[in-house]
């Protein structure tokens, strides 16, 4: 115990000091604490419990309508989704890949004829990972292995407008268990066909 | 008599000197040996929270011949207590505390405690804010708690993924990512008022956003122009910019001064952590030899240290110095490092089972205890500061 050997010699000093002096002792003093809630940096923030979030509006707006090389999301507004049309067309990738595998083409040549063959669909592709990757991490993987299915489907001929990209990160595998079985079942993009809206 | 009082003075500024400035020495390494101190008197609700939030900044609880405080008192219709030098046979505190809870009141005494013994703020009375998932998957939802885990309450109603909660400093209000619109987007919430509002919610990835110390600003990690990269704007959304530019960047983490932002990347074939003006600029990438593939860095509220989590295999909470050429240090199994107020003290999550726990760690002793869990499977706690 270092300090404990250096400031010890110290202590039997002040203590002999004190024993001269005699022993102070600091009066009782009380702190009254008040409200239920904790010091959130500023003190003044005391409003007792937290009030529960209202319900979600879905008029809350974002700021912008996205406008980047990505497709605006408003424009898959109340699809109807279709997860069992491609539901045959999961493609998996390696550990800590979002390459596309070379063994994956068939199923992105029938993911892009059924976009062809129905002009009024959309697509919705979802990336996922297996648990062998930190959370923020993985909600990138995800992203990004959606992006390169999305790349892979522009070179087979669908405009990528037509296309929205979604990570799951690690938060909705297909198989929940721990081993390699199901890690190489959880690194996929899964394809969603979007159907036009009723009335459309 | 006036001489025996300026010696005193004399011994106790020398005494404080001294234990300042070893204090200063050991925190420039890992695995020092915890303060002893001795408990009495207390019995269950109060000696739990004692013990717990003094493990975690350092002091470890041993047999009274062997402490060098002794902590005595009562929790018995509320809390006193008194903590004496035992070396110094010299009384630090002696107080009593009223309202609230039980707990609070304990918490409030540990916080006089280390204030007394180290000259620090304790973080007793800190909260947290995590995500808590019923099944270790899926949907979950955004929870507020004592730093310890007690007195959790859910602040969400999405019954959807939710991530990444941070919190806007010195204010009641988080940041969070949620897909309660069927995409990951980026809420501001008020904790005061109970309102909130999309802040980021472009097409494509919107998610593990972090506040400027100065509240003012936000950065986060966008796909919006094809591939995650990390971007800020104002606390309100607007002034939005792209800051970098990588194939696989994540985690954004601000400096204390504002003026960098550490974050994950890779940089010839390795994972990498990496600085970047927070204004954008040239990329500064970081040592992390001996921790690989390093992800979630969390920059200490004294600039001092990043913590980080290394995957080697299995995960690893690891602290390194910001500055400089020092290489990072390996500390315990875990995730999601976040740094309390006191820049000693790290919240994790760590595996028990097939489940994640929230954790708190002494940096300095590696001491850690597992904390109240709230529902399922708790993760990405973040310390408010």
């Amino acid at each position: 115990m270092k300090m404990n050997r250096i400031v010890f010699p110290l202590a039997l000093a002040l203590a002999a000091t004190l024993a001269t002096t005699g022993c102070k002792r600091t009066p009782i003093k009380t702190t009254i604490i008040p409200g239920q809630y904790g010091v959130v940096g500023n003190p003044g923030d005391n409003p007792g419990t937290i009030p529960s979030a209202p319900p979600f509006n879905p008029n809350d707006q974002p700021v912008d309508k996205g406008g980047g090389p990505l497709a605006n999301r408003d424009e898959f507004e109340g699809m109807i989704k279709d997860p069992a049309a491609l539901a045959a067309n999961t493609i998996h990738f390696a550990f800590d890949s979002a390459a596309i595998k070379k063994s994956e083409k068939d199923n992105l040549v029938a993911v892009a004829s059924a976009l062809k063959s129905s002009l009024n669909d959309k697509l919705l592709i979802e990336g996922n990972c297996d648990e062998r990757g930190t959370d923020e991490y993985n909600r990138a993987l995800g992203e990004r292995r959606a992006l390169a299915a999305r790349e892979a489907l522009a070179k087979l001929g669908v405009s990528p407008d037509r296309i929205r990209t979604l990570s799951n990160g690690k938060d909705k595998p297909a198989d929940t268990g721990h081993d390699e079985s199901a890690w190489g079942k959880n690194r996929n993009d899964t394809f969603i066909l979007l159907h036009p809206k009723a009335g459309v | 008599m006036k001489k025996n009082l300026l010696l005193t003075i004399a011994l106790l500024a020398l005494n404080f000197s001294r234990a300042q400035e070893i204090n200063i020495e050991h925190t420039s390494t890992f695995g020092q040996k915890p303060v002893p101190v001795a408990l009495s008197g207390f019995t269950g609700e109060g000696a739990e929270v004692l013990k717990f939030d003094l493990t975690v900044q350092g002091f470890s609880f041993v047999a009274p011949d062997q402490a060098q405080y002794l902590i005595s008192g009562t929790d018995a219709g509320g809390v006193s207590g008194t903590l004496t030098d035992k070396f110094a046979k010299r009384q630090l505190l002696s107080r009593s505390y009223n309202g609230a809870s039980l707990r609070r009141q304990a918490h409030a005494f540990a916080d006089d405690i280390v204030q007394a013994v180290q000259n620090l703020k304790g973080i007793g009375q800190t909260k947290i804010a995590f995500k808590a998932q019923p099944n270790s998957a899926g949907a979950g939802e955004i929870y507020v708690a004592d730093f310890d885990g007690h007195g959790a309450q859910r602040i969400t109603t999405d019954g959807a993924i939710v991530a990444k909660p941070a919190w806007v400093p010195g204010r009641l209000a988080l940041y969070y990512t949620s897909y309660a619109r069927g995409n990951p987007d980026i809420f501001y919430h008020s904790l005061s008022s109970g309102q909130r509002r999309v802040v980021a919610g472009y097409s494509g990835l919107n998610t593990s956003a972090a506040v400027s110390p100065d509240g003012a600003k936000v950065a986060m990690v966008l796909s919006k122009t094809g591939s995650p990269n990390i971007w800020v704007c104002n606390a309100d959304g607007t002034g939005l910019k792209q800051i970098t530019h990588g194939d696989e960047d994540s985690s954004p983490t601000w400096s204390p001064d504002g003026n960098w932002i550490c974050f994950a990347t890779k940089h010839n074939e390795r994972r990498r952590l990496a600085k970047i003006p927070a204004g954008g600029g040239t990329v500064q990438y970081l040592n992390t030899a001996g921790a690989p593939n390093p992800t979630e860095p969390d920059w200490s509220p004294d600039g001092k240290w990043i913590a980080f989590t290394s995957q080697m295999g299995d995960f690893n909470i690891c602290v390194m110095p910001a500055a400089g050429s020092g290489t990072p240090t390996v500390l315990v199994s875990g995730q999601n490092p976040s740094w309390a107020p006191n820049s000693r003290t790290l919240i994790f999550n760590r595996s028990l089972g097939y489940r994640q726990i929230l954790s708190v760690l002494d940096v300095f002793t590696k001491q850690y205890k597992d904390c109240a869990r709230a529902t399922g499977s708790n993760s990405q706690p973040a310390w408010a500061k």
